[in-house]
């Protein structure tokens, strides 16, 4: 249902448009079942001259049953969605399979920006390459992530993956995901975030192996001189808290030099 | 509009002087406006002051959608929308429509006005409180309204508002802005905690002789629900606004992870509220349309009790799933499973409700007047909000709908039923008890159709922008390459252009109710033949509703009884 709009490109998409499309066939039924059922009565009983109304109390047991009945069936068809919403909600968002790789997400008033691993595999350990509002991931690999956020909330959102999560300053919320298709699709953030809200755009670029290697290789060099690279989880709790919120260095990089640049390029 | 109420009410106590006992001085205008103690009065200042916001909502719509449709475009009424403007606008709208439209009319309007009336008693046993409750709920309106006048301008950070981007003036660029738009909301808070005493009191004391609780019209049943709900709920939020303020003002640190606070904190503490909410506007729809379609079909409501219980159920099951609107908001992702199931259970006292409504329906005599299109178009409407409401509660689905059109056109497919529907059905249905004169009932059918069908050609296209990955409060789409394929900005323009067409058939409404109120037919007192007690008072009542004072003697809904000749038996009548 979903996928004729949206193409499904990651591992979990279809089981989430297969539990959409689950939910929608039992909504469905319901629906143009009650809806006919109401149709049907007001024209059925529309008044005509010389009728009387029936008189029903629907308190005894037989009368009941025409509510009891469907109530009955729709706790089953309840119980058979919680079920299968469940077990999509365990797999995408409670397990975590062993990653290929881990890459930080930040978001900030209204930029992403994103620290992947350099070839050493592991962050934090100086030849780490960063890109402002493009992310480029590799594909048939599965990818953790460590969503933060420097300022307010925002939601890092990739429609084509069905994968969304909010970002909280103060926390690092984990999460994975495993693209199964190449191309560049739209990343949102889709939690009001400001006045920069509807620019705060991305776009995360599936490739193949050997052009992520090339991708790679080429933001390796210039990434090992970058020392500002910085602290990037700004807001650990006992951090001591700056008495005049201006002086936070995490919220100073909002406004129009944040904005999102049309190319990503590494910062320096 | 109090000018209207003046003249008219002039007019119509001249009509009834004969009924009204007790002649009392004439008081003066502001006396009689604005310090009455009179549940009616009290009642009529609600709605209107409720209507008048309802078109700051509406200008607000208006403004947001056009430059959805057209982004850039000077807008006729308004001119370019930045986004900061676009923020405030959409933050202006859906606060005003849940705080400042449906529940004053709803709850405030229709209980002030019917519960005295339908439990057969001269006013509310607290008249001053109830008074008191309307002059703050009028002074929350003029901090709201203040707020869209200020430096930076009306607050723009949801009608959500969560922090840290409600708590600091440097996130949300609308420092004071946000401090009376939470001012307002806490003010208005405590008007229907006062109102909410009141109706809670007087339905369990102040009964007509012989009224036993399951004698009690539904719609009051579900009046004093819906107060019990809020008054539970709303206490955490109040506090939850108050630290706020203080983040705001004083420069706290609740929410501010920096100093120990929480941003999720303010989260679980407005949707603790903010769930219950829902059912607070909700039960006084389900009511108003539980007595039109009895009235209507002629039928006696199938399984009175049951609906009380379903009621009940769903007031204690709405404790239980708030964190549903939170899912992916960053809590621990193993709570998403029970709230899941506490949301999917739900469904089912609420299915249960449509069930008995459909079964009242079965072997009537069904005359579709106005306000029976207003009630069928409620049931059928509010079953689209409550079938796409389950893709939502599914959390595994919610991944992906979560903040997108498709939550939206959703939420809208309830509230649009429960607001709109629920109060036009109400007005049409008690025009005649509140003005003494029948509205039209040919030009009120007008109206149902253009409003419905525009309605659904604004959301059904909703749906599918959502599905394809619309998400909410952009005010414009061009900085999302895969959100500008072909078709999503036509999806786009026709629910702009429906938009346009239900705000203007909302004329037809407007002259429809003033023209009525001065040149239409005069009402009996009973004019639908319904057996409920509002009916047994003149209409308009007097101050003091009836005279006598009326006795019970049955339920509200013996209609088509066996072996009586006329096809109603009101409450009032011994047998």
């Amino acid at each position: 249902m979903i996928q004729k709009y949206v193409e499904s490109g990651s591992s979990f998409a279809p089981q989430i448009d297969n539990l959409i499309l689950l939910v929608a066939a039992i909504t469905g039924f319901w629906f143009f079942l009650t809806l006919g059922l109401l149709i049907y009565f007001v024209v059925r009983y529309n008044e005509k001259p010389g009728v009387r109304a029936m008189y029903i109390a629907g308190e005894d047991k037989k009368e009941k049953r025409w509510i009891t009945m469907p109530h009955n069936v729709v706790l089953v068809f309840d119980v058979v969605i919680i079920v299968m919403a469940l077990r999509v909600w365990y797999h995408v968002k409670q397990e975590m399979p062993t990653p290929d790789a881990t890459v930080r997400i930040i978001a900030q008033q209204w930029a992403w920006s994103f620290v992947q691993p350099g070839p050493d595999g592991k962050l934090d350990n100086g030849d780490d390459i960063r890109t402002v509002d493009e992310l480029h991931v590799e594909v048939d690999k599965t990818y953790h992530f460590e969503l933060q956020a420097r300022d307010v909330l925002h939601s890092f959102s990739v429609p084509i993956f069905r994968l969304k999560q909010d970002a909280l300053p103060g926390r690092t919320i984990k999460g994975w995901f495993h693209p199964t298709m190449t191309g560049g699709y739209d990343i949102q953030c889709t939690e009001i975030c400001g006045i920069g809200h509807g620019l705060m755009g991305a776009r995360i670029y599936v490739e193949t192996h050997d052009q992520h290697q090339a991708w790679m290789k080429a933001h390796t060099g210039a990434m090992a001189m970058g020392p500002t690279s910085m602290t990037p989880a700004p807001m650990l709790p006992n951090t001591p808290a700056p008495t005049a919120p201006t002086l936070n260095p995490s919220i100073a990089p909002k406004n129009e030099a944040g904005q999102p640049q049309p190319s990503g390029e590494e910062k320096k | 509009m109090s000018t209207a109420t003046e003249s008219h009410t002039h007019d119509a106590h001249g009509d009834h002087t004969h009924d009204a006992h007790g002649h009392h001085e004439e008081p003066s205008f502001f006396i009689k406006y604005f310090w009455s103690t009179d549940h009616k009065m009290i009642g009529m200042q609600y709605m209107f002051t409720g209507l008048f916001m309802l078109l700051i909502g509406a200008y607000a719509v208006y403004v947001f959608r056009m430059q959805q449709a057209f982004p850039g475009m000077s807008i006729p009424g308004f001119g370019r929308v930045t986004a900061n403007d676009y923020n405030s606008l959409v933050t202006t709208h859906g606060s005003v429509m849940i705080f400042w439209v449906a529940m004053p009319v709803l709850i405030a309007a229709f209980g002030n006005f019917l519960i005295p009336l339908m439990i057969g008693c001269d006013d509310m046993v607290f008249p001053r409180i109830n008074r008191l409750s309307y002059q703050i709920f009028l002074i929350s309106v003029i901090v709201l309204i203040a707020s869209f006048f200020v430096k930076g301008g009306a607050f723009g950070g949801a009608w959500t508002a969560y922090p840290p981007l409600s708590a600091k003036a440097q996130y949300s660029l609308t420092g004071t802005g946000s401090t009376l738009w939470v001012m307002a909301v806490a003010l208005e808070f405590v008007a229907f905690l006062l109102g909410g005493i009141n109706f809670v009191t007087t339905v369990m004391n102040s009964r007509a002789p012989g009224m036993k609780m399951f004698d009690v019209p539904i719609v009051v049943w579900f009046i004093v629900i819906a107060s019990i709900l809020f008054m539970a709920s709303v206490g955490p939020l109040v506090a939850g606004a108050v630290m706020l303020i203080f983040d705001q003002q004083l420069g706290t640190g609740f929410y501010d992870p920096n100093r120990g606070g929480d941003p999720i904190l303010w989260q679980h503490l407005f949707w603790f509220f903010g769930h219950p909410e829902v059912y607070v506007v909700f039960l006084p729809a389900m009511g108003i349309v539980a007595e039109i379609i009895t009235v209507f079909a002629r039928k006696k409501l199938f399984a009175y009790k049951t609906v009380l219980y379903t009621a009940f159920g769903t007031g204690v099951l709405s404790f239980f799933v708030w964190a549903h609107h939170q899912f992916i908001a960053g809590i621990d992702p193993r709570m998403a499973n029970i709230f899941s199931v506490t949301t999917l259970l739900i469904s089912i006292p609420v299915a249960e409700m449509m069930f008995v409504y459909i079964a009242t329906l079965f072997g009537g005599s069904i005359r579709l007047t106005t306000p029976m299109l207003w009630a069928v178009g409620f049931l059928a409407e509010f079953l689209i909000g409550g079938v796409t409401g389950i893709f939502l509660g599914s959390s595994g689905a919610d991944i992906y709908f979560h903040d997108t059109y498709f939550v939206l056109a959703h939420f809208h497919y309830t509230f649009v039923p429960i607001a709109i529907y629920g109060v036009f059905a109400g007005i049409t249905y008690w025009f005649p008890k509140m003005f003494g004169r029948m509205m039209s009932d040919n030009w009120g059918k007008v109206h149902f159709w253009f409003t419905t069908i525009a309605f659904n050609f604004i959301f059904i296209p909703l749906f599918f922008t959502g599905m394809r990955g619309d998400h909410r409060r952009i005010f414009d789409y061009t900085n999302f390459p895969d959100l500008m394929k072909p078709g999503m900005q036509d999806l786009r323009m026709l629910a702009t252009i429906s938009l346009l067409v239900m705000l203007s058939s909302q004329v037809i409404f407007v002259l429809n109710f003033f023209i009525s109120m001065f040149k239409g037919a005069k009402a009996e007192a009973n004019p639908w033949n319904a057996n409920t007690l509002e009916w047994v008072a003149p209409s308009p009542p007097p101050h003091g509703n009836f005279n006598p004072l009326p006795n019970c003697y049955r339920g509200p809904y013996e209609y088509s009884v066996p072996g009586r000749e006329s096809d109603y038996f009101p409450q009032n009548i011994p047998s």
